[in-house]
Parts: structure tokens; C-alpha cells; sequence
């Protein structure tokens, strides 16, 4: 797309990976299995997520093609409710949530903070382990009949109406649930203990910062959805009364608890993602982050407000005037920070040296999407609106649009900016590109189309519909039939520069976090020499001045 | 600002500052950590982390306890006075106990007392056992008078005071059918919370039985004391919730 490129990579006749690095150290699987190198754990979960984000991805491709047509014709109501439920619980808890954190802040917090590893390594396998255990119950589950209560497992639907399996994939959302749990645990624990000398706070590069508030949304709001679940469990199986109106319950207890999770979760699953798109418009626009403390603590203020604003789910719900009043005024209010973001990453592309490498290209995506999904969020948050909108497709587009158009752009973003670091060898560009511009006008082409939907009224989680929202349904459909290529072509050209990718050398992208000052892929205690930090984040003067001193020493050992 | 740029290949004084720690290597010292102070520092924050979680575990059933007993006051005041009191003491008090003792395996591993230490766990596994016995009495009562949530429950107790002895030793007045009723949430509640309170009690115990095999061989008593003390944060807070429990479930009416 563009002449000019940061990319300087070795010269590739004589530069070969190094030798000794975290994959080579031991083999055989269980060398995989059993251990305790965070960089091998990331990639467990690398492999494992992508594994349900396909699944998760063929349920929704069979969303689409129900609603090809106004009539039920593929499937029968019942299946089609199983398969949007299925397709949510996959794709939130065990793609979404641990996305980012699991992958890129496994293999990168200890790295950037200049540890060798995280504080608890045997809880971090354990955490994968569990996430595992919940992920096979899940499909279990599905395999076995499936469950159609939505992702939501909203009472009294989940506890007395319906008869699918409730109580196994409550079980794996629980499991799931304290994997994340020990995840976020892990990372505070290591950002606050394990940070190298001279590694003050606000040297922490902005994706620790994300990952930080992330951890501690983690870490407090995880553990009520845990007993919101037990709660339903036990109202299922012995028959307590907690939810139950009969018995004197309030169903509403149960979106209360359940929202107060899942409303901070997600900004678990976005602010990871946008701790990824700091890095990568610092690096291809050669510029400090604008307003670095600013951003820090937006990631702060998100996780803060993100705990009080859960109610906004339950509007329409029946919960009281002046309950509606506050919490709308207070989903207002989490905008801000957001909108904080936005603004400094778009100051930091003013007058920076712009280049548009893969990476970039998601990060513009994520720009553009994430704003206009949040937008909306603001239509929904205000209560007049959202009592036309709510469980319309206009949710559901807002919700994809932060999710999918903001957090997969920034998954994406991360894994091929990191890629040359993770595994040595660069992918390849042109291809990526394309992939990334395909995977642009195809998310664009599914889901905008949606947002119209919604206005005309087109209810949620129907498998039919009425005849004059075909041709849009069918916009949408032949989008996600793109938005899949776009998804699958990375893949195809990962695997493939696992073999054949240029040398990417230590630093690639000249990018300033520690973890690009080491060699790709890292050596198992990630620094040959523990580093010390002596100056600030995203500081491009010094990665200049550092290189110099570099080549004036080959210069003079040459002699 | 020293001039110490050099990052991945740094000179040999840097590393020396940075890895000052590799001088004294004890055994239990794990490769990640620069030294013992920050591994038993960051294992212990970890702990409190865990802590927290576990609070707001707790805190989802302390809020669906607030509302109900607010709605429903006289329901839960006559769902108290079936819970056995004296019981109930005998369980604080032995749960107290057992944090006494658990804090003085801490003590013992902190100076170096195995046997001591050995005591110390084996005493408060017993009384964590006492206190499970003792709530498996409690619950028995429950099933026999059928105060367990569910089809076999039953409203008697609560309609009729004058023929329950526990109703009737607390002067309740019969309740209207609607409030009745909502006992079952009260008792929903109750197990509920005691049987969660109860599941970290086993496991407490579970992981006791393990400390004491290990303290035995004297594992705890050669400077690593992290894991006992990390276990009695654990043990102490499972205590503090039931001191909670006991208050919000047994005295609701006894001021």
C-alpha cells in the first residue's frame, strides 16, 4: 500500500533464528504440557482460543444462513435458539474474555515489565487448564443436546422452563470463570512485584496499564457471576427459592448479579484490546502515545465506572424510574474515558510518521468501528431510545461492532504485530494486508446493515422474520460469507511464515518496549541480561541514540 | 540517572545490581524471583487478591440477604428461632478456637518449632472437623422437620407455632400464609450460605490434612513459611465469614 516502511529486518543470507529460545529449550509434548514459561502457556491458549473462535465462528455462520430467508427452513426454531446461545457462550467466555489477556499479555506483561516470568507460573498453567475443562464441557454439552436459554441463562427461563442442559454449561461458564480469575490475579500481582529496577508506573508501556484495570475487573466481578450461577445451580437441582417469585424470589436478583459480571466483562474483552492498539499507533506513527497519562488512567476510570452502570441491561426489565434515571446518567459518564482514548490515539497520529503495515491497518479498523459502536452504546445507554431499541438488532450490531469490529481488529492487530517476536519469522505483508481490508468491508457489509434492522423494529434471536427485511438480512449474510475469508486467510498465511517468514531479527518494527530489545523468539528467562529501565515509555529518541551505540560498537570490534 | 542503556547485552555491573539476589540461593527459591523477600511478598499479595474475590463471592449472597430479609422481616425472624442457638455458639466458639490454633501454626513455622507446628495444624483439623459435625447435626434437624427448600417442604412450623417446640419456646405468633411461605427463601438462604461457607471449610480441611503430612517431614520449619501463612489468611477469613453468618442467621431477633 505505501512506499515507506519502518520494517528493517536482518539481512536475510545470513541471519537465522537463534538457536537456543523458548520453543527449542526442551520438546515433546509434555515439556508443553506441564510447564511453567508464560511465553509457552500464551501459546496454549493461542492455539485453544482459535480452536473455539472457529466454532464459535460456524455457529454464527449458521445464524447467518437461517436468516438468509424469512422463513425457519434450515433449522427448527428450538436449534436455532440453541445455536445463537451456543455461539454467545463460546464466543464471550471462551474466546472474548480470555483473548488478549491469555495470548499477548501472557507472553508480553512479563516481558515489557522486565521479568523473567509471571509471579505465579503453576496457577497461570492452572489457569489454562481450567479454561480448558470448561471449554470441553461446553461442547460436550452442545454435542449432547445443547442449551437455549441464551447466553444470558436468564431466570425464571433457565431455572424453571426449559429443559436443556442448564446445569453443565453454568459448570463450564463457572470453571471458565475462575481461569480468568487466576488470570487477572496473576497479572496484578506481577505488575505490582515483578517489575525491573528503574520500571516506575508510568514507564509501563500503555498495554500493562489495560491490562492492569482489566485484571481488577477480573478479579472483582468474576466471582459474583460464580454465585449468581451456584445460585441458579441449586434452584435447578434441590429446588431453593432464591430467584423463584413463587417462593417469595426476585428473578430480577438474578439479572442484577449476572449483569454486575457481565456488564464489567466487557470491558475485560475490550480494554486488553485497546492496551493493543496503543502500542501498535505509538510504533507506526513514531510518537509517545499523546496524553500517556491521560490514557493510563482512562483504562482506570473504565474499570471504576464500568461497575456501575450493569443496570442499563434491565431497563425495559421493570426496574424503577429513578433506577433508570441514574444508571443512564452513569452509562454516560463511562463514554468519557473512552472518548479519552480515542482522542489521544488520534492526537498521537497528528504530524507522526504514518506507515501502514498489517498492524495498523487493524488499528485504523478498530479506530473507526470501536467509535461507532460505541456511539451507538450512547443511543442504548439513554433509557427513551433504548426502550425502542433494546432486543432489536440494533443491540446486537452495537455489540459487535465493540466486539468484534473493536476487540478481534485489535486481536488481530496484536497477533501480527507481535507475531516476528513470538515466533522469529515475519508474515507475510501484501497477503495481510489484503486480509485485513477484507476483513474491514466484510465486518462492515454484516453488520451495519443490522443497525437498520434494528430501527425498523427486526426483534432478536427470531429465526424468521417478516418478507421486507430480506434484502438486508441478506446483505448481512453474504458480509459474514467475507468477514469469514478475512478471518480464515490469516490462518492460512500464519501457519505458513511458521516455516517460510523472513528472519525478523530482534526488533523488526523499531519499536521501544523491552520486549523488542531481546532476541525473537525469547530465550526462556526472556532477558540474557535483566534489564533496567532508564527511560520512558515509547521514548524514540532513545531507541535511535541506543542503535547508534550499537553500530559505532560493531564499527570499532569490526577493527 | 546512571548511564546504563544497555538493555539485552549489558555490561557486568548492571547485571550484578539487577541480580543481586543470585548470591544466596535457598532451594525453594524460585527462578523467576530476584529473591526471597519479593517471592513471599508477591505470594502473599496474591493470597489477599484471592481474598478479595472471595469476599465479593460472599458479598453476592450478603446482598441477596439484605433484600429478602428487608422484604420478608417476619419470615426471616421465624425462620431464625428454628435455627438451633446453642448450636451455633458452640460452632463460634469452636471456630475461634481453631483460629487461635491456626495462628499459632503460623507462629511455630515463623520460629522453627516442627513439632509444635505439627500440634498446632492437627488441633485446628480437629476442630474443623468438630465444627462440620456439628453443622451436620444441625442440618439433619432441618431435613427431619422439613425446613429444606424444595417439594418436600413444609410450612407447619410456621402456620401452627403452637405445635413446634422451637417456635413456640420463642413465642412466635402464627404467620399469614403469604409471609409463611417466604421462609422458604430464608432457608433457601441458609443453606445457601452455610452450605458455601461449609464447601471452604472442607476444602480448608483438605488442604490441612496435606500441611500437616507435609510439616511432618518438616517442610514449613526451614525459612519457607509462605504456604502456612497464606492457609491461615484462608482459614482466618472462612472463620470471619461464619462469625457473619452466625450473626445474620441465628440472631436476627435476639438483640
Amino acid at each position: 500500500m505505501s512506499t515507506n516502511t519502518i520494517v528493517s529486518l536482518p539481512d536475510q543470507s545470513t541471519a537465522r533464528i537463534p538457536k537456543n529460545n523458548f520453543i527449542t529449550r526442551e520438546n515433546g509434548l509434555l515439556s508443553w504440557l506441564l510447564t511453567g514459561d508464560h511465553k509457552r502457556i500464551a501459546i496454549l491458549y493461542l492455539i485453544s482460543l482459535s480452536f473455539f473462535f472457529f466454532i464459535g465462528g460456524a455457529l454464527a455462520g449458521l445464524i447467518r444462513l437461517e436468516l438468509l430467508t424469512p422463513q425457519t427452513d434450515l433449522m427448527a426454531t428450538d436449534t436455532y435458539n440453541k445455536v445463537f446461545t451456543m455461539h454467545g457462550i463460546i464466543m464471550i467466555f471462551f474466546f472474548l474474555v480470555p483473548s488478549v489477556p491469555a495470548t499477548l499479555g501472557n507472553f508480553f506483561i512479563p516481558m515489557m515489565i522486565g521479568a523473567r516470568d509471571l509471579a505465579l507460573p503453576k496457577i497461570n498453567l492452572l489457569s489454562w487448564y481450567l479454561y480448558m475443562a470448561g471449554g470441553i464441557l461446553a461442547l460436550y454439552t452442545m454435542m449432547t443436546g445443547g442449551v437455549d436459554t441464551g447466553w444470558t441463562f436468564t431466570t425464571p427461563l433457565s431455572t424453571h422452563y426449559v429443559n436443556t442442559n442448564v446445569l453443565t454449561t453454568g459448570l463450564a461458564v463457572f470453571i471458565a470463570g475462575f481461569s480468568s480469575i487466576l488470570t487477572g490475579l496473576n497479572f496484578i500481582v506481577t505488575i505490582h512485584k515483578m517489575r525491573a529496577p528503574g520500571m516506575t508506573w508510568f514507564r509501563l508501556p500503555l498495554f500493562v496499564w489495560a491490562h492492569y484495570a482489566a485484571s481488577i475487573l477480573m478479579v472483582l466481578a468474576t466471582p459474583v457471576v460464580a454465585i449468581a450461577i451456584v445460585l441458579v445451580a441449586l434452584e435447578r437441582t434441590i429446588g431453593i427459592g432464591v430467584f423463584d417469585p413463587a417462593k417469595g424470589g426476585d428473578p430480577l436478583l438474578f439479572q442484577h448479579l449476572f449483569w454486575f459480571y457481565s456488564h464489567p466483562a466487557v470491558y475485560i474483552m475490550i480494554l486488553p484490546g485497546m492496551g493493543v492498539i496503543s502500542e501498535v499507533i505509538s510504533t507506526f506513527s513514531r510518537k509517545r502515545v499523546f496524553g500517556y497519562t491521560a490514557v493510563a488512567f482512562s483504562s482506570v476510570a473504565i474499570a471504576v465506572f464500568g461497575f456501575f452502570v450493569w443496570a442499563h441491561h434491565m431497563f425495559i426489565m421493570g426496574i424503577s424510574n429513578y433506577t433508570v434515571l441514574v444508571f443512564s446518567l452513569l452509562t454516560m459518564l463511562v463514554a468519557v474515558p473512552s472518548a479519552i482514548k480515542i482522542f489521544n490515539w488520534t492526537f498521537t497520529l497528528y504530524k507522526g510518521s504514518i506507515t501502514f503495515e498489517t498492524p495498523m491497518l487493524y488499528a485504523f479498523g478498530f479506530l473507526g468501528l470501536f467509535t461507532i459502536g460505541g456511539m451507538t452504546g450512547v443511543f442504548l445507554g439513554s433509557s427513551g431510545t433504548d426502550i425502542h431499541l433494546t432486543e432489536t438488532y440494533f443491540i446486537v450490531a452495537h455489540f459487535h461492532f465493540v466486539m468484534v469490529g473493536g476487540m478481534l481488529m485489535a486481536f488481530l492487530a496484536g497477533i501480527h504485530f507481535w507475531w516476528p517476536k513470538i515466533t522469529g519469522r515475519m508474515y507475510p505483508e501484501k497477503i495481510s494486508q489484503l486480509a485485513a481490508v477484507v476483513t474491514f468491508i466484510g465486518f462492515n457489509l454484516t453488520f451495519f446493515p443490522q443497525f437498520i434492522l434494528g430501527t425498523l423494529g427486526m426483534p432478536r434471536r427470531y429465526a424468521s422474520y417478516p418478507p421486507e427485511f430480506q434484502i438486508l438480512n441478506v446483505f448481512s449474510t453474504a458480509g459474514a460469507t467475507i468477514l469469514g475469508v478475512g478471518y480464515l486467510l490469516p490462518v492460512l498465511y500464519l501457519v505458513w511464515s511458521l516455516k517460510y517468514g523472513a528472519v525478523a531479527g530482534n526488533n523488526p518494527w523499531q519499536a521501544t518496549g523491552l520486549e523488542w530489545q531481546t532476541q525473537s523468539p525469547p530465550l526462556t528467562e526472556n532477558f540474557a541480561v535483566m534489564p533496567i529501565m532508564d527511560h520512558e515509555a515509547y521514548d524514540y529518541e532513545w531507541l535511535e541514540k541506543q542503535q547508534e551505540r550499537q553500530k559505532e560498537l560493531e564499527v570499532t570490534s569490526a577493527r | 540517572m546512571p548511564d546504563s542503556t544497555v538493555i539485552a547485552h549489558g555490561d557486568a555491573e548492571a547485571a550484578s545490581i539487577a541480580n543481586s539476589a543470585d548470591t544466596e540461593h535457598p532451594s525453594y527459591l524460585h527462578h523467576h524471583f530476584n529473591s526471597t523477600e519479593q517471592q513471599a511478598d508477591a505470594s502473599n499479595f496474591a493470597m489477599w487478591l484471592f481474598l478479595l474475590t472471595e469476599v465479593m463471592f460472599f458479598g453476592g449472597l450478603f446482598t441477596a440477604y439484605l433484600i429478602y430479609r428487608n422484604w420478608y422481616y417476619a419470615a426471616f425472624v421465624a425462620g431464625s428461632h428454628q435455627l438451633n442457638a446453642v448450636w451455633g455458639t458452640t460452632n463460634t466458639l469452636v471456630l475461634i478456637l481453631s483460629s487461635f490454633t491456626m495462628a499459632m501454626g503460623v507462629w511455630c513455622a515463623e520460629t522453627g518449632r516442627r513439632r509444635g507446628l505439627v500440634l498446632s495444624l492437627t488441633l485446628t483439623l480437629i476442630l474443623g472437623l468438630s465444627f462440620l459435625g456439628i453443622k451436620t447435626i444441625e442440618y439433619s434437624e432441618k431435613i427431619e422437620k422439613h425446613h429444606v427448600p424444595g417439594i418436600h417442604y413444609s410450612l407447619d412450623s410456621f402456620l401452627d407455632p403452637a405445635h413446634d417446640e422451637a417456635a413456640k419456646a420463642a413465642g412466635d405468633k402464627p404467620l399469614p400464609l403469604d409471609m409463611a411461605r417466604h421462609t422458604e427463601v430464608y432457608f433457601s438462604l441458609y443453606f445457601a450460605m452455610t452450605g458455601m461457607h461449609a464447601l471452604h471449610m472442607i476444602i480448608g480441611v483438605g488442604i490441612l490434612g496435606f500441611m500437616i503430612y507435609r510439616a511432618r517431614a518438616g517442610a514449613y520449619t526451614a525459612g519457607h513459611v509462605t504456604f502456612v501463612e497464606n492457609f491461615g489468611l484462608y482459614w482466618h477469613f472462612v472463620d470471619i465469614v461464619w462469625i457473619y453468618l452466625f450473626a445474620l442467621l441465628y440472631l436476627i431477633s435476639r438483640h
